[in-house]
């Protein structure tokens, strides 16, 4: 089938802007974005520019620009995958090459909210597209024919008729003096006739990092550069009084040390002491002298025993202080009600620890303009506060993009970018690399948010959920754009149930927060399927036919409009589907070994429905065993590229079960108490189930899967737990002495 | 002065004082930086290198310890046979995401075929627990282990 610009088959490409979005309440996410289509002809024989993505040389190689950065999600392989596959590319005689930051050029480039498939699907392909007609052109007119009469082999223009022939490489030079057609003209391929798209392709460099080669932001190395380390307080919100800088450059190979003033702004920059050596392990040595003196303010009282304690109070108190969303009359549903079900439900701070810590590399020159090398998931949004930070237009500010040791959402925030910038402006001419330790990227992160919730589901007589209540005790933070201390406002079952009541009260605090893969749904789908599953057992029956009878019936919602563009609404039949698919691929129902249980979850994030299903067991010492999970997902009728997604998948599923056995960051003294991976301890090989995936492949276009196969594997596993204990978990990460 | 280490086959001499880790003497001092840092505490096995054969954590070497001890390092790492073979079996199953951590997941499990050439899965499991894939790829790494252990295997046959 052929795909046409439908809202859900995501934006589709015009002439000059595929999308101009402003993001709603805070704008800090606002998109507008064109992608020019001039092609440039070079010297003849030389290297034909098709357009800003795609360059052809006459030895019939391909040149593809791999816009988004890479964490390790496969972006920089699967978005030149649907180019080249439109072109119609002789994939082995491609090359991909990282793009600079470049708003005007490439559009958005951004690594964040599993987005960039449903942004990308068809603006990717078309621009592939539109670069293969003009190839066609060309060969129209060299040959004289009517360019109906001509296809395409793999990198070759073919006119059956006659039997000519011509090599991509051998038009390139003719095509790029034509003009560009506009790309949402231009036919795109039959999906049936797919070659590249579906196929399993290896990430593109794998092989360089196979061999050591340099290639992650914290392997820039630059003529005469100087390592950085920069000394903040432990303690969130504090200022800076005084450190011994004069201690601090009498050390071995130190170059300079200095203090720097916070901008005001914590996602930005933070009163701090750096200190500049030849070696940055000699720099971070030196910190130890800088006797530095905050004024920690009253932050310093703040812990995670507190924020419990006022928590569980404001629970118990039961008075919020504000409504999220509420319909219906849920006094009277709860008055009138045959049974009442009641949980609470926590969970904890936690941090990304991407493996490749916080770095950042720049340079600023003469004329006041500066070049950054930069492992950020959000480059266009770090050249900006860069340039906002040093005074200057952000054309001032060059931004290369470098592959990154991981994300997980870290990166989206780019406190190291201004900080590296605030250091390397007292430096001209010379190149500063900046480079986080371990504990300072522990303890200087922007958390996922701890939250609490009391949940109170009132049942009719025949077991329906009349009406629902949440009480959700999160924080008083200056989310911006995106406020990942929130929920949705339409948490499932909103939608399902006819009197509800969501409900906030908000604490204060200075604790850093932000996005971790699939922000607000890692959390939550923990708190409402083992919520559902309660009042699932309440009802004498399972989890999934609980939720298969919740939307029974249900149609598709409307579409609705979302951070970077229209956002497809819930489709009931794709979470029927997935729900119905796990049960089969795990043999729901039957029984399981001894000593074993099965646990089901499921969660709709990110435009992914996934079902997953944790078997699970205690050792001899109550210690949680995993064994196999089995997950079933919905991410549309492709799968770009199968072995990346099976791999973000697996991945996902690791992650989440390292979030529910053994992941917590805590507050004492109003800092982080955990340091490095001996208190803050990541899931290794050992603990490695089993992982079954299977997709259903829903008539949608494709979505993003960075993210959404993890929400549901936490509930699935607590579930599991329950369904073998009789002891519900209710506070993450999952305590072994309930099991005693 | 400097001091002297011997690294995949060559004397270099580093200008560095001897309790500077050999992680930062190779990524800064000799701008080889294949070698990952990710801990500075030996808990994540990102840094690891081979001293006289056996995988160690580079972070928590000082320079001055090695003496004449040979380091060998993720970039001489193609010139052993299982070496080789580990890094065309990480092609094969894929089995990279972020790819941060391979270079020590890969002079790790060289070590653990250089030592025993064909472990059973738990002995796979036990000998790869010190090294963090934070992107979670334990399952692939496992796996590529497993088909080269297989591979040598039947090459002895």
């Amino acid at each position: 089938m052929s795909d046409t610009a439908t809202m859900d088959s995501g934006p589709a490409l015009g002439r000059r802007a595929f999308l101009k979005v402003s993001a709603a309440a805070g704008g800090g996410l606002a998109i507008a974005a064109t992608i020019p289509m001039a092609a440039k002809a070079m010297a003849q024989g030389g290297p034909a520019e098709l357009n800003a993505f795609i360059t052809i040389n006459p030895d019939n190689t391909i040149t593809i620009i791999g816009k988004n950065p890479e964490i390790g999600q496969g972006i920089k392989t699967m978005l030149p995958m649907l180019i080249a596959e439109e072109l119609d590319a002789d994939w082995d005689m491609v090359a991909i090459e990282q793009g600079d930051t470049n708003m005007a050029k490439y559009g958005p480039q951004l690594a964040g909210g599993s987005f960039a498939t449903p942004m990308n699907w068809m603006p990717m392909r078309q621009t592939g597209a539109a670069a293969r007609h003009m190839l066609l052109q060309a060969a129209a007119l060299r040959w004289g024919v009517d360019i109906a009469s001509l296809s395409t082999e793999p990198s070759v223009v073919v006119h059956a008729a006659s039997g000519r022939r011509a090599t991509f490489g051998e038009l390139a030079g003719e095509a790029a003096t034509l003009p560009v057609p506009d790309p949402s003209s231009v036919a795109l391929k039959d999906e049936d006739d797919f070659r590249i798209i579906g196929t399993p392709i290896g990430g593109i460099d794998s092989p360089k990092i196979v061999r050591g080669e340099p290639i992650f932001g914290v392997d820039t190395q630059l003529e005469g550069m100087v390592y950085a380390a920069y000394e903040r307080s432990p303690v969130f919100g504090a200022k800076l009084l005084s450190a011994n800088t004069e201690a601090a450059k009498a050390q071995p190979g130190v170059i300079d040390a200095f203090t720097v003033e916070g901008n005001g702004n914590a996602q930005e920059l933070v009163d701090g002491v750096a200190v500049i050596a030849s070696n940055w392990w000699l720099a971070n040595k030196a910190r130890s002298v800088l006797d530095v003196q905050w004024d920690n303010g009253e932050w310093a009282s703040h812990s995670s025993a507190k924020y419990e304690e006022d928590a569980r109070r404001f629970m118990a108190e039961g008075k919020p202080q504000e409504e999220l969303s509420a319909k219906g009359d849920v006094d009277s549903a709860f008055a009138s009600a045959a049974q009442v079900v009641e949980g609470e439900y926590s969970y904890p701070f936690l941090a990304h620890v991407a493996m490749e810590p916080m770095n950042c590399t720049a340079l600023v020159k003469e004329d006041g303009s500066i070049e950054m090398w930069a492992p950020s998931q959000t480059p266009q949004g770090g050249q900006t506060a860069v340039a906002q930070y040093l005074g200057v237009e952000p054309d001032k500010v060059t931004v290369h993009i470098t592959r990154m040791g991981g994300g997980f959402g870290r990166r989206l925030t780019n406190d190291y970018m201004v900080q590296v910038a605030a250091i390397a402006k007292q430096m001209p001419g010379t190149p500063v690399q900046l480079i986080w330790s371990r504990e300072d990227d522990v303890r200087s992160d922007f958390y996922r948010p701890s939250g609490w919730h009391k949940l109170s589901a009132a049942l009719d007589e025949n077991g329906k959920i009349t009406g629902l209540k949440d009480h959700f005790v999160t924080w008083d933070i200056d989310g911006g754009a995106f406020n990942p201390a929130l929920m949705p406002v339409t948490e499932f079952p909103f939608n399902y149930v006819d009197n509800v009541d969501y409900s906030l009260t908000k604490m204060p605090t200075a604790v850093p927060m932000g996005a971790l893969r699939a922000p607000t749904s890692n959390a939550i789908a923990f708190v409402f399927q083992s919520f559902l599953d309660e009042v699932a057992h309440a009802q004498g029956k399972d989890l999934p036919t609980l939720m298969l009878e919740i939307v029974e019936g249900a149609e598709a919602e409307p579409d609705t409009m979302g951070f970077v563009g229209p956002q497809p609404g819930f489709k009931p039949q794709r979470l029927r589907d997935v729900t119905r698919k796990v049960m089969e691929m795990a043999n729901w129902g039957q029984p399981v070994a001894e000593g074993r249980a099965l646990g089901f979850g499921y969660y709709w994030s990110h435009q992914g429905y996934f079902a997953e299903v944790v078997e699970a067991s205690l050792s001899e010492r109550n210690q949680v065993q995993v064994h196999n999970v089995w997950v079933a997902g919905d991410v549309g009728r492709h799968i770009i590229n199968p072995y990346g997604a099976l791999n973000q998948v697996e991945g996902s599923v690791i992650d989440g079960l390292g979030q529910a056995m053994q992941l917590a960051v805590e507050i004492e003294g109003g800092a982080v108490k955990q340091s490095n991976f001996h208190n803050y301890q990541l899931p290794r090989m050992p603990m490695t189930p089993q992982i079954h995936v299977d997709w259903v492949k829903s008539d949608h276009s494709p979505t993003g899967l960075g993210e959404p196969a993890l929400p549901p594997v936490i509930p699935a596993l607590t579930n599991a737990l329950h369904a073998l204990t009789g002891k519900r978990v209710r506070s993450l990460p999952i305590d072994t002495s309930l099991f005693a | 002065m400097a001091v002297r280490v011997k690294i995949n086959g060559e004397t270099r001499d580093i200008d560095a004082p001897e309790d500077m880790p050999l992680l930062w003497a190779l990524r800064q001092e000799l701008g080889m930086v294949g070698t990952k840092f990710g801990c500075g505490i030996g808990m994540c096995g990102a840094c690891t290198v081979h001293v006289d054969g056996q995988a160690t954590r580079s972070c928590a070497m000082p320079i001055g310890s090695i003496g004449d001890r040979e380091v060998s390092t993720i970039e001489s790492l193609g010139q052993s046979p299982v070496g080789q073979a580990l890094q065309q079996a990480w092609l094969d199953e894929d089995v990279m995401q972020c790819g941060y951590c391979q270079a020590g997941q890969l002079m790790n499990a060289t070590a653990l075929l250089n030592s025993n050439p064909n472990p059973t899965d738990e002995e796979i499991d036990n000998a790869m627990r010190g090294n963090i894939c934070r992107c979670a790829c334990y399952k692939r790494i496992h796996t590529a282990i497993a088909a080269v252990a297989r591979k040598e295997d039947t090459a002895n046959v």
